[in-house]
């Protein structure tokens, strides 16, 4: 009986490796929908709106892959994934990428055998707290119930954290974000620690965001990233260049308003007109067509417009670039160049 | 005996693998188990040669690292520092720790309430029932859920317990804080002496068990029934608070104190375990009680008619003569109750509580990303336990079946 149940577990784990096969940019235009990665909801970030239509940063990387590849933005599938189901749905070719608040590991890279295309938010682990507490410093969290989202490099960090500072807390898992918000809101924990755009984006939620501090220490690099499976190239790069495509169109000025005028009418600076395909084949080159970043930058605009769109200080979030300025305002966001 | 003496010996033809009743169902038998084997071979070869091609391995070497990650409710010394393996192992324990709360309320809580529901009071029997019908039809993940809301949300966080004049005050002067984190109680502190006191305490259940005897002697030989609760009662609280008095209180208590963020020192029994206790033994008390009805409905009404002629008082007809028969019919369906909690508990990550889903087959598992190895694991985890409890509770079914002469 004990082996027939073993195997028995072998046939679902391998019904599922079955489906993962090379060529992903041909399965995905012989498809016509790409099928994206994203969160099971965090405002800002990935959450459908009120009419059910996905929005947010990562989604607008979806989208513009989508723009790139099959010419229509909303040829997006949209998968949502829990910190636990995310790797293996990459895994098993169930999504052909994932856009999802993951940060890129050495562990994830090399041992999880995925292929983290680049950074589209630099993140790190903070703690949010009542203000009624009356505490400034997370070194004065000495025995506090913390809770944490599970399945994150969230509870390693926060194991290393107190453990380096000598202070003792009590962990309390919890498996999705709104759970977690649930109980902080209760005051069944003391803390809620997750990366620190996600606190500010479910503090935007609350009856009542004031009440509530971030705590300035911030105590883990968290390069948030999409990420594709190792072992298909030519699909990592499509996905890489057209994140770096958003960057650079930040970089060079180029808009989602005025990208067509300056396709149409050729531009002086020859790297806007490679970007824009007026110039050189770099979309023939990824097995695309001349027009593929055009498509990106006009369907969500260049980074700088998606972030401020998405996530920036006029938007309930309010996040500050900060890190996440382009690196000609002093930021870390930056591409490698069009040629 | 042979059954067939005319068969000559040797004459074995091969028409006879089909034809022939004495070989016919072996024949099927040998073809079904090698298209069983060869699918599972089919299945197995996949397996491998995908993660092959993955360039994946199967591996556990992952269960000797260090782990990473803290746990709240430790039965055993585990710290960030410790393995995987030692995780999962306390994620074992907490699991066992509240299949086995579970277990032993949702018995109780079901055989109450299965009593109960045959009961001739009419207000009763339709409050049991209320109970049986809500509680057997709604998801045990709902309960889960449910009862963890309204605990942390209708008890007072610790904060609460703050200040000159705080909102919520501790129960039995000062001993017990129930709050929205769990509840905090005193703990025995063992001072020297207090070994005396525990020999004091098993020498007198030794003493209620001797006594015990003598009665049913007394009983069975003179016919004279002695009163057993009152002196078993007296027997049990009586010589060891003497011997914990005359000893000047060997056995000390150390209560909780609220110290910072939360109660420190005592007994701690956090919310997730009692909201995971609770809604397991309510949920599967229910089923219990349906039980427990079947096996009492199944012992003929001439039973309890020839006790009540005999003179027995409705009480000890329920518990001399109806429920020890009953309980044939109960022990099978009940085993499949407690393997229904074990299995069932793998909810506990609903309310956070670290069980072996929670520690194995979740954190490990994610941050190790060895998803085949863990959730294999962890079904052998489960599959022992379950065989287990039905080995044991077979042992017990047993020794509960009537023994003709």
């Amino acid at each position: 009986m004990k082996k027939t149940v073993f195997l028995g577990a072998l046939t679902l784990s391998g019904l599922a490796a079955v489906a993962a096969s090379a060529g992903t940019l041909d399965d995905v235009k012989a498809r016509g929908i790409l099928n994206c990665g994203v969160t099971t909801g965090v405002p800002g970030f990935a959450a459908p709106n009120a009419s059910g239509e996905w929005e947010g940063f990562d989604v607008d990387v979806c989208r513009a892959v989508a723009a790139g590849v099959l010419g229509d933005p909303t040829a997006v599938e949209f998968v949502p994934t829990t910190g636990k189901t995310r790797f293996t749905a990459l895994a098993s070719g169930e999504i052909d990428m994932l856009a999802r608040n993951t940060t890129w590991t050495f562990s994830r890279d090399v041992d999880l055998k995925f292929e983290f295309i680049g950074v589209n938010y630099y993140d790190g682990q903070g703690f949010m707290v009542p203000k009624e507490l009356g505490v400034s410093s997370a070194l004065e969290l000495d025995g506090a119930t913390v809770c944490i989202q599970t399945g994150t490099t969230t509870e390693l960090n926060l194991a290393d954290y107190f453990r380096s500072n000598n202070i003792s807390y009590e962990p309390v898992p919890i498996e999705t974000g709104a759970e977690a918000v649930q109980q902080y809101n209760a005051g069944a924990c003391d803390v809620y620690t997750t990366d620190a755009s996600a606190l500010a984006a479910q503090r935007a939620n609350f009856p009542d965001p004031s009440a509530h501090v971030v705590l300035p220490e911030i105590v883990s690099k968290e390069p948030l990233g999409p990420l594709v499976r190792h072992g298909d190239n030519e699909w990592g790069d499509i996905v890489r260049w057209t994140l770096n495509a958003l960057i650079s169109a930040e970089e060079l000025g180029v808009t989602s308003v005025n990208a067509a005028g300056l396709a149409a009418d050729g531009s002086n600076n020859p790297e806007i007109n490679r970007l824009l395909g007026t110039e050189s084949n770099l979309g023939e080159q990824l097995g695309l067509d001349a027009d593929w970043a055009k498509r990106a930058i006009e369907a969500v605009g260049n980074y700088g417009e998606s972030f401020a769109r998405n996530i920036g200080e006029s938007t309930p979030i309010g996040l500050a670039r900060g890190l996440n300025a382009s690196y000609l305002d002093g930021g870390l966001i930056y591409s490698p160049p069009f040629r | 005996m042979s059954s067939t003496p005319d068969t000559p010996q040797g004459g074995f033809r091969l028409s006879m693998l089909l034809n022939d009743t004495r070989y016919r169902s072996y024949t099927f038998q040998f073809i079904a188990l090698v298209a069983i084997i060869a699918a599972m071979a089919f299945i197995g070869g996949n397996l491998v040669r995908n993660l092959a091609a993955a360039g994946l391995n199967i591996s556990y070497d992952f269960l000797g690292q260090q782990s990473g990650y803290d746990i709240n409710q430790r039965p055993i010394e585990y710290t960030s520092q410790s393995t995987h393996g030692r995780a999962a192992l306390v994620g074992l324990l907490n699991t066992l720790i509240v299949a086995f709360l579970a277990c032993v309320t949702a018995t109780i809580i079901g055989v109450v309430a299965g009593v109960l529901r045959l009961s001739p009071n009419w207000l009763v029997r339709k409050i049991m029932s209320f109970y049986v019908e809500i509680f057997r039809n709604v998801p045990v993940l709902i309960w889960i859920l449910i009862i963890f809301s309204i605990l942390i949300n209708a008890t007072p966080a610790p904060r609460a317990f703050k200040g000159a004049d705080p909102q919520a005050s501790m129960w039995l002067w000062d001993s017990v804080a129930v709050t929205n984190r769990g509840v905090f109680m005193p703990s025995p502190v063992w001072n020297e002496g207090s070994m005396m006191v525990i020999g004091v305490f098993l020498a007198s259940i030794v003493g209620i068990f001797m006594f015990r005897r003598y009665a049913k002697a007394q009983l069975f030989n003179h016919g004279r029934l002695i009163s057993t609760f009152w002196p078993s009662f007296g027997l049990f609280f009586v010589p060891a608070i003497l011997a914990q008095i005359v000893l000047g209180n060997p056995i000390g208590l150390e209560y909780p104190e609220l110290k910072g963020f939360n109660f420190k020192g005592g007994f701690t029994i956090r919310g997730s375990l009692i909201a995971l206790w609770l809604a397991l033994a309510v949920y599967t008390g229910a089923f219990i009680a349906e039980n427990v009805r079947a096996g009492i409905l199944a012992i003929s009404k001439g039973q309890t008619e020839a006790a009540a002629a005999l003179g027995l008082r409705p009480k000890r007809i329920m518990s001399l003569v109806v429920l020890p028969q009953a309980l044939r019919v109960i022990i099978p369906p009940l085993i499949s109750q407690y393997l229904n909690i074990t299995k069932n508990s793998s909810l506990a990550i609903a309310v956070g509580y670290m069980d072996l889903t929670g520690t194995l087959g979740g954190i490990t598992l994610l941050q190790t990303g060895r998803a085949i190895e863990a959730v294999l694991l962890l079904m052998l985890f489960y599959l022992v336990i379950s065989l287990s409890i039905s080995f044991l509770m077979n042992i017990y079914n047993n020794s509960m079946t009537l023994k003709e002469r």
